[in-house]
């Protein structure tokens, strides 16, 4: 490797492929997932007008995002919801700080949201000295052993039921230990119930953001989302910027992709729109909710016209489910919030290339992700598009940051000397029939090492196609 | 230095220029049409298969199976938003061997130590959605958000002549897009998780029961 | 291309030249089986894909030029693979964008077909079977799958042949870990990809695996015989033409 990324990319592969626990767990959980999907999508043509009505609606709302944007912003003042926009992670963090200190607040219980684990705003708000506790199981389990999510949807699945109950046996106190699931789920139950009761501020990310009633929809089966938009006096709800839908009705199609997609249920437990703080009258529901808007790097991922479908992304992991590379990784390889194919198109946009190119490499584009993306986007287009970027070293306005750090002489000279190969005839012929002749001779140095690693060299044929082409006399034009 | 928001939507506006926005037309997903009888029976189904107990009654019955569904239970009251039709017809009823009505009349704040010790709550809903199985609930002043959620057993009352085919058909027929409440719910089954090796339980930080009554 | 041809082309594919040419042959010996008569333009060489795949597209297209060069009749091309097919039916256009050759690509997309594809939709044929019984499995290359969408097809004709038994795979669906150079940048993921695929081919009990595109072919194949699990790999064209042969 060229870059002088931050990540270790092939160190952590390598740490997370040896990890037989982990691929155990991972095989188990993806395996399921992917059937969940399957059986609740059984009507193919049914869900290929759906992706398409999903992709539509997407499309259009990016083509009228600032417009969308000002809208909802209005909408949702109207309605009582106090909109902070951010263009930096740092900014996004600092309002909810300054809301915070404003309640004079230490308590903050959060619903599960990716941005905010984008921003890190766990660590920043901890550093402050204020508390923030994950309510939603998955994200209490991680946060309980300091790790961060190794899935979009199912944040503790690199985990199982035996390293979760050691966990909580060490971590909560007076809990006796136990493997039966029912009963971790009763000892979140009850460790929760208590925070959720007394706590001061609620956390929650955002599902979709409806511009034309100002509506914030938030998905979830738990409850833990509920109750940390309806207990707590202040209920500050965090987007990024790219979440917003046209109308109402744009809703209903989305929904029934993003659960479908997730995890194969038809709807989850709870659909919760929320569109504004308590009215005078209501007993409940919190007094103050507030709406960040996060830009980091959004904004120009617009840019491109091929690039900017990242931006349709409804977050719904499928596509991690059905990659063969995330599969067997888990999410902590990727060494960024977002792993598997979208991260690997989101991440190198966001941090730029040189820091996350390698996420668009790892990848054979077998096409598994797009294949079931909700909202079709073609990700295997944009990972090709990310590495011809990683090479590509001129300017232009939507160019990705990072671009051409991986620009170097020597594949330079390795591409062209393939591209001599292949337009001049006599070279080609030349040059098969070297390798025929050196046959299974190879040296086991090189590229060929990790080929040979776990398999045996190619064999040459002492003759190739076009020679045995010719001796049968096969007409040329 | 320029506030954030300007700074985003400079950004925003900049890469609006580039253009190229390619946006098909919207479509819409295969329709559902089904019977009156078809749309109860699915969202029955549909509900059970999540683990809620479905009741399909007869209007002037409901009230006798909700008092018998108490008694089997043994609860320690059961709260309840007062000033609806719903507590119209509970109120004058209610029957000293059934667990206590408590209405909810006060504001969160001085009523959530009593809240999250009462085992069962009670609410209408605004409809039902057969396609997914769901129910439609829009807290108000009288039946505020916390009764469906924090006792560990949800009891809704959901009438079948409220039972739209999809989603989106509630929300269109309603023109929900003219004036949404503070908070609209689905709510489709009891509580539950899948967070550890994907096994699903039910109940976990919200209601552990969910029994539907559909009034036919 | 409803009719069907008296001629077409045979886009023999690079790694078939080097690795696999009988392969190559026993594809072209089934279409002449057919009373098609096939033409092999000597300047052919690669479709492009190894520099299209890994960020060299500018490369890429040098390469395809030649190929649309070599294959300018009106005729169809036939390509024993479908990861080759399916670079020059799906990419070959969109390479081309706002190039003197876009019509031209577009033209050339619309004449190529994976082997298995044009024997069945085109050629409507019929196989008798002359060997042995045996139980094989099928591996589909992603691209076959997910770009040509041709894999039913290959399976079909397999299943056309009498005494053969095909067990399927467990996880088809799932790619190899070739990826080309992937197998080579990231060897540790396609090792461990490899490795589960090889489980699964295992695991079906087939004396013989099948697969229609030499790059999973190489791949499997070859981490079978790093392992000593004797268990042969074949291209799909080949096999045919043994079985209808005997
Ligand atoms: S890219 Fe598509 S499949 Fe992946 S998370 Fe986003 S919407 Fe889901």
């Amino acid at each position: 490797m060229t870059e002088q990324a931050l990540v270790d990319f092939r160190a952590n592969f390598a740490k997370a492929l040896n990890d037989k626990q982990l691929r155990r767990n991972l095989t188990k959980a993806m395996d399921s997932l992917r059937l969940k999907r399957k059986a609740v999508f059984a009507d193919k043509e049914a869900l290929e007008r759906l992706r398409s009505v999903g992709n539509a609606i997407r499309r259009r709302s990016l083509s009228k995002l600032p417009e969308l944007l000002e809208k909802l912003e209005k909408k949702c003042t109207e309605n009582g919801i106090q909109v902070h926009w951010a263009e930096t992670k740092a900014e996004a963090n600092q309002v909810f700080l300054d809301i915070i200190r404003r309640h004079q607040a230490s308590r903050v219980i959060k619903g599960k949201s990716m941005v905010s684990e984008e921003t890190h705003l766990n660590h920043f708000l901890e550093e402050q000295g204020v508390e923030v506790l994950e309510t939603d199981l998955g994200e209490y389990i991680i946060q309980l052993d300091h790790e961060t999510p190794s899935h979009i949807i199912v944040p503790a699945i690199h985990k199982n039921r035996d390293q979760i109950a050691h966990l909580f046996h060490e971590k909560i106190p007076d809990t006796p230990y136990t493997e039966v699931i029912e009963e971790l789920n009763a000892i979140a139950r009850k460790t929760l119930r208590q925070k959720f009761f007394a706590g001061e501020i609620g956390v929650s990310g955002v599902n979709f953001a409806v511009a034309e009633t100002g509506t914030l929809c938030l998905v979830e089966n738990e409850g833990n989302g509920r109750m940390c938009t309806t207990v707590p006096p202040v209920h500050i709800a965090i987007m990024g910027l790219e979440k917003v839908v046209e109308k109402l009705e744009d809703v209903p199609p989305l929904l029934r992709l993003l659960t479908g997609s997730a995890t194969g249920q038809m709807i989850t437990t709870y659909f919760n729109m929320i569109t504004s703080p308590r009215k005078p009258g209501e007993k409940d529901g919190p007094r103050e909710v507030h709406l960040v808007i996060l830009d980091n790097g959004r904004s120009n991922i617009l840019a491109d016209p091929e690039l900017r479908q990242t931006l349709q992304c409804i977050r719904c992991g499928a596509c991690l489910n059905h990659c063969p590379v995330y599969t067997r990784l888990g999410g902590h390889a990727y060494g960024y919030v977002y792993p598997g194919p979208i991260g690997s198109i989101l991440t190198p946009q966001l941090e730029g290339l040189q820091n996350a190119g390698t996420m668009a490499f790892a990848s054979t584009l077998c096409g598994a992700c797009a294949e079931v993306c909700p909202v079709k986007i073609p990700l295997t287009d944009i990972l090709r598009l990310l590495r011809n970027k990683s090479y590509d070293t001129q300017d232009s306005p939507t160019a990705v940051e990072g671009h051409g750090y991986k620009k170097n002489v020597s594949e330079d000279l390795a591409w062209k000397g393939w591209t001599a190969m292949n337009t001049h005839p006599a070279f080609n012929t030349l040059s098969t029939r070297m390798l025929g002749l050196i046959g299974v001779h190879l040296p086991r140095v090189g590229p060929l090492k990790g080929w040979t690693s776990v398999r045996t060299a190619p064999k040459f044929a002492k003759k190739s196609l076009h020679q045995l082409a010719k001796e049968r006399g096969l007409s040329d034009e | 230095m320029s506030s954030a928001r300007e700074r985003v939507f400079a950004n925003l506006h900049a890469a609006m220029q580039r253009g190229g926005f390619k946006v098909p037309e919207t479509g819409t997903p295969l329709p559902l049409t089904l019977s009156r009888q078809e749309r109860i029976d699915r969202l029955k189904t549909l509900m059970e298969n999540m683990h809620t107990e479905v009741y399909v009654v007869k209007a002037d019955d409901w009230l006798n199976v909700l008092k018998e569904l108490l008694r089997q239970r043994s609860l320690n009251g059961l709260v309840y938003g007062p000033g609806t039709p719903l507590a119209a017809a509970l109120e004058p009823s209610w029957e000293n061997d059934l667990p206590p009505l408590i209405p909810y009349n006060e504001e969160i704040e001085q009523f959530k130590d009593r809240l999250f010790a009462i085992d069962a709550g009670i609410t209408t809903t605004r409809g039902g959605i057969a396609e997914t199985g769901a129910l439609i609930l829009w807290p108000d002043a009288r039946e505020p958000r916390l009764l469906s959620l924090v006792p560990a057993v949800h009891i809704a009352l959901l009438q079948a002549d409220t039972i739209y085919n999809t989603f989106a058909e509630a929300m269109n027929s309603e023109r929900w897009q003219e004036g949404m409440p503070t908070n609209a719910l689905l709510i489709s089954g009891p509580s539950k998780t899948a967070d550890i090796e994907l096994v699903l339980t039910f109940g976990v930080h919200g209601p552990k029961e969910l029994i539907v009554l559909i009034v036919d | 291309m409803p009719d069907r041809p008296d001629k077409a082309y045979f886009f023999g594919t690079c790694l078939i030249d080097l690795c696999y040419p009988q392969a190559g042959l026993a594809g072209i010996e089934l279409l002449q089986r057919e009373g098609i008569n096939v033409i092999f333009p000597q300047g052919q060489s690669c479709c492009g894909q190894p520099a299209f795949n890994s960020g060299f597209p500018a490369e890429a297209r040098a390469v395809a030029r030649q190929q649309l060069k070599c294959f300018s009749k009106d005729y169809p091309i036939v390509v024993p693979s479908g990861s080759c097919a399916g670079m020059l039916k799906h990419h070959y256009p969109e390479l081309f964008v706002g190039e003197p050759e876009a019509e031209e690509a577009r033209r050339f997309a619309d004449r190529v077909y994976e082997l298995t594809e044009f024997l069945v939709k085109v050629l409507d044929i019929h196989l008798e079977d002359r060997g042995k019984p045996i139980k094989v499995t099928w591996h589909s290359s992603c691209h076959a799958l997910r770009e040509m969408g041709v894999v039913e097809h290959s399976k079909a004709l397999v299943r056309q042949l009498r005494n053969v038994e095909l067990i399927e795979l467990q996880k088809e669906h799932e790619c190899c870990g070739f990826g080309g150079t992937f197998a080579i940048k990231l060897p540790e993921i396609s090792a461990a990809m490899v490795g589960d695929k090889v489980a699964d081919v295992r695991q079906t009990g087939a004396e013989l695996l099948l697969a229609g595109d030499c790059g999973c072919l190489l791949n499997i194949s070859g981490a079978m015989e790093y392992q000593n699990i004797p268990i042969p790999a074949k291209h799909i064209a080949e096999f045919i033409l043994e079985r209808v042969n005997d």
